[in-house]
């Protein structure tokens, strides 16, 4: 019941807002629905907590402790990114960046990108897993081109196109998954359903799932954004609407990580070595490593935050290759706390390129000075993301950290320098665009600023003090995967 | 072993899949590539009603019937639609260098079937040997999506690798649980649609297809 309500209020929401999202009160009746879904998500979650997991509707739909918290945090960072993008959004009307057509558009197609992530979330079955995935990029296309400029256009092509072809690959993985575990749940529909597969996963015949896996992480990993197939990442980010920005790095990227997971566990338990994990620290390093030396070089405000998304997906990739309580159980915190962190970093960006009238940080200077609190928002952000204590990113990478120094020594070297390079070229910026002297206006409309503290008053919680019913789930999903 | 009839109906259909596959990486005009594709989704249907009849899954009679109105109505009229209002019906794609490309789809199909062989030794199913053209079909569509430079192409591209994924989701398995099937064809509907959308945009605001003009975003 809870599931479908999860399920049916965003899709409800995205009717809704084809219908009226013209009317003046279009942006407080897409906060509405998104309220209503992390109500309906947060009903959901005390359910697990009372009972435990369970499945749905012929088993179609379960929930464990791994994507209860999921669900929770995407539905929580899509209500607030709708928060924050009622005054951004009509802002960017009032410059006339936006009609109140492709507005209507943004909020449509905002819902059903969320109700796609939670579909894919919630779903037992690996087809459907991957046929939501898909809907979560087609949804999101046309929001990237939203503006309608050359470079946008250009932007959701790319991403079209890439993301297109990776999830092609996934697909084949899916189908060779299919082929492999329907030979012992025989054919139909329990074979695709993952709870059935993790119950046999020992008798899978090795080799064809050793396959499948390698399709499935390049296609999946294409949509975390794990190099060489990141291309599309910075463009898409940097070129759409900052609330997209904000909801594709801290929901999308954390879903498309969680199909990966999710085929790990099965894989893991057919091959009884470590394959898997070591593909997966492979891309995971290399994207860590790439992503730092990119992030110097940028201008665009928006693309350095994109950068750093992809050097923090690899190193929660890296985490959970290496497996292990420990590890993964950071993994699955440092899941939570960028994507609030980061999402938060990007209400705050939006309102500062907004105020500066470019998103090039050449332009954006003395945030404080003009806006104390936008100005604060962006420091702390930083600092957070930076991994500096006592923010909980800091928890999560020193956890990383300490057990690849122990398993894995030879990574050390090349970690350490990715997370130094990234620090002083993030920092450095931030410090001129949020000091300095200015010359930026007023806003027209107050900004938002609740969404920014609140992320990160959650972050610095986490690192203080984790409550001890996450911590449970934290560490079920750590025994689920691990 | 003699092969049954029927088993040799669905190996001419397989060889048919990758000729039209190579046709099409070789094809410069538009109006052609889509009566290719439609060909592709026709022998498609045909070869899954095939492995329906042989197999006796009749949940694989709906997915003939669904490919039939999906890949071989519905999208190429879409796609015929799309050229002629956009009025690139007559264009050619003038820069890409076939022999080479021809050879580099030999040596992929080649790969394929190295790929393929040993999943193909533990396939149960009556077309086993078809798995490696399927994953050659998937790899020809994407070498042809590198080549083309103009969006109409490359979005043909696209949709003949979801049908090389159908094709071997059909020899392999006989067929993906119908829910997911349904949703596949939903997705690619859908992205058909949004495609069309985007095609006029890109156009409104480059004055042409040709996706050279969108090289502009790279890194310094």
């Amino acid at each position: 019941m809870e599931i479908l309500l999860v399920l049916l209020t965003p899709l409800l929401g995205g009717l809704l807002m084809a219908l009226f999202g013209t009317r003046r009160g279009a942006p407080e009746i897409n906060a509405v629905m998104s309220f209503l879904t992390l109500a309906a998500a947060a009903a959901l979650t005390v359910r697990v907590i009372s009972r435990g997991a369970f499945n749905a509707w012929g088993e179609e739909f379960f929930v464990d402790a791994f994507n209860v918290f999921l669900v929770a945090l995407t539905a929580f960072v899509a209500f607030t990114t709708s928060l924050f993008s009622r005054p951004y959004m009509r802002i960017e009307q009032h410059h006339g960046k936006l009609s109140a057509n492709m507005l209507r558009l943004y909020y449509s197609m905002y819902q059903v990108f969320t109700f796609t992530m939670l579909l894919a979330l919630l779903t037992n079955n690996m087809g459907i897993l991957w046929v939501a995935m898909e809907g979560a990029t087609l949804a999101t296309v046309l929001l990237v081109s939203l503006y309608r400029t050359p470079a946008s256009l250009e932007a959701a092509w790319k991403y079209f196109i890439l993301c297109g072809v990776g999830i092609a690959q996934a697909l084949f993985g899916t189908i060779l998954l299919y082929f492999a575990a329907e030979k012992i749940l025989g054919a139909g529909g329990n074979a695709l359903l993952w709870t059935h597969l993790n119950a046999v996963k020992t008798q899978i015949e090795p080799t064809v799932l050793s396959l499948a896996f390698v399709f499935l992480l390049v296609g999946y990993g294409t949509k975390v954004g794990l190099a060489p197939l990141h291309n599309w990442l910075p463009d898409a980010h940097a070129e759409g609407p900052t609330p997209v920005s904000a909801v594709l790095s801290g929901l999308l990227l954390n879903v498309a990580l969680y199909a990966v997971v999710r085929s790990k566990v099965l894989v893991d338990g057919a091959l009884g070595n470590h394959m898997a994990g070591n593909l997966m620290m492979g891309f995971g390093l290399l994207s860590v490593v790439m992503a730092s030396f990119f992030l110097s070089r940028q201008k665009d405000v928006k693309r350095m935050f994109a950068y750093s998304s992809i050097e923090h997906m690899g190193l929660m990739t890296f985490a959970f290759g290496m497996g292990g309580p420990v590890a993964t159980f950071a993994g699955l915190l440092h899941m939570t706390v960028h994507s609030l962190t980061k999402s938060a970093i990007f209400f705050a960006v939006g309102h500062a390129a907004q105020k500066s009238g470019t998103q090039l940080m050449e332009g954006i200077r003395g945030l404080i000075k003009t806006n104390p609190t936008l100005g604060w928002g962006l420091a702390l952000g930083t600092l957070a993301i930076l991994g500096m204590p006592p923010f909980g990113v800091f928890t999560s990478e020193f956890m990383i950290l300490t057990t690849a120094m122990h398993n894995y020594p030879w990574s050390m070297p090349f970690l350490l320098a990715a997370l130094g390079v990234a620090f002083a070229a993030i920092f450095g910026r931030v410090q001129l665009m949020v000091f300095g002297e200015t010359s930026g206006q007023r806003l027209p409309h107050p900004p938002a600023l609740l969404p920014v503290f609140a992320h990160l008053a959650l972050v610095l919680m986490l690192g203080l003090y984790i409550p001890p019913y996450l911590a449970a789930w934290y560490r079920q999903a750590t025994a689920l995967i691990g | 072993m003699a092969i049954p009839l029927t088993g040799q109906i669905i190996n001419l259909c397989a060889s048919l899949l990758l000729l039209i596959a190579f046709a099409m990486l070789s094809q410069r005009r538009i109006l052609s590539l889509i009566n290719l594709f439609a060909l592709q989704g026709l022998v498609l249907s045909v070869s899954t009603a095939v492995v329906a009849y042989s197999s006796h899954q009749h949940h694989l009679y709906f997915s003939a019937a669904l490919t039939l109105v999906l890949k071989v109505i519905v999208l190429p009229a879409i796609l015929h639609r799309l050229i002629r209002r956009l009025n690139v019906r007559w264009d050619v794609e003038t820069m890409f260098n076939i022999p080479t490309t021809m050879l580099i789809g030999i040596a992929l199909v080649v790969f394929a079937f190295n790929l393929a062989a040993p999943i193909s030794q533990m396939a149960g199913t009556i077309t086993k040997s078809t798995l490696g053209i399927a994953l050659a079909c998937v790899l020809l569509s994407f070498l042809m999506m590198i080549t083309r430079s103009k969006a109409v192409p490359q979005v043909v591209g696209f949709l003949s690798m979801e049908n090389g994924l159908f094709f071997a989701a059909t020899s392999a398995t006989y067929g993906m649980p119908m829910v997911v099937e349904l949703g596949i064809a939903l997705d690619v509907l859908i992205g058909m649609f949004i495609l069309g959308i985007f095609f006029f945009q890109i156009r409104a605001a480059f004055d042409s297809l040709d996706l050279r003009h969108m090289e502009k975003l790279k890194e310094d």
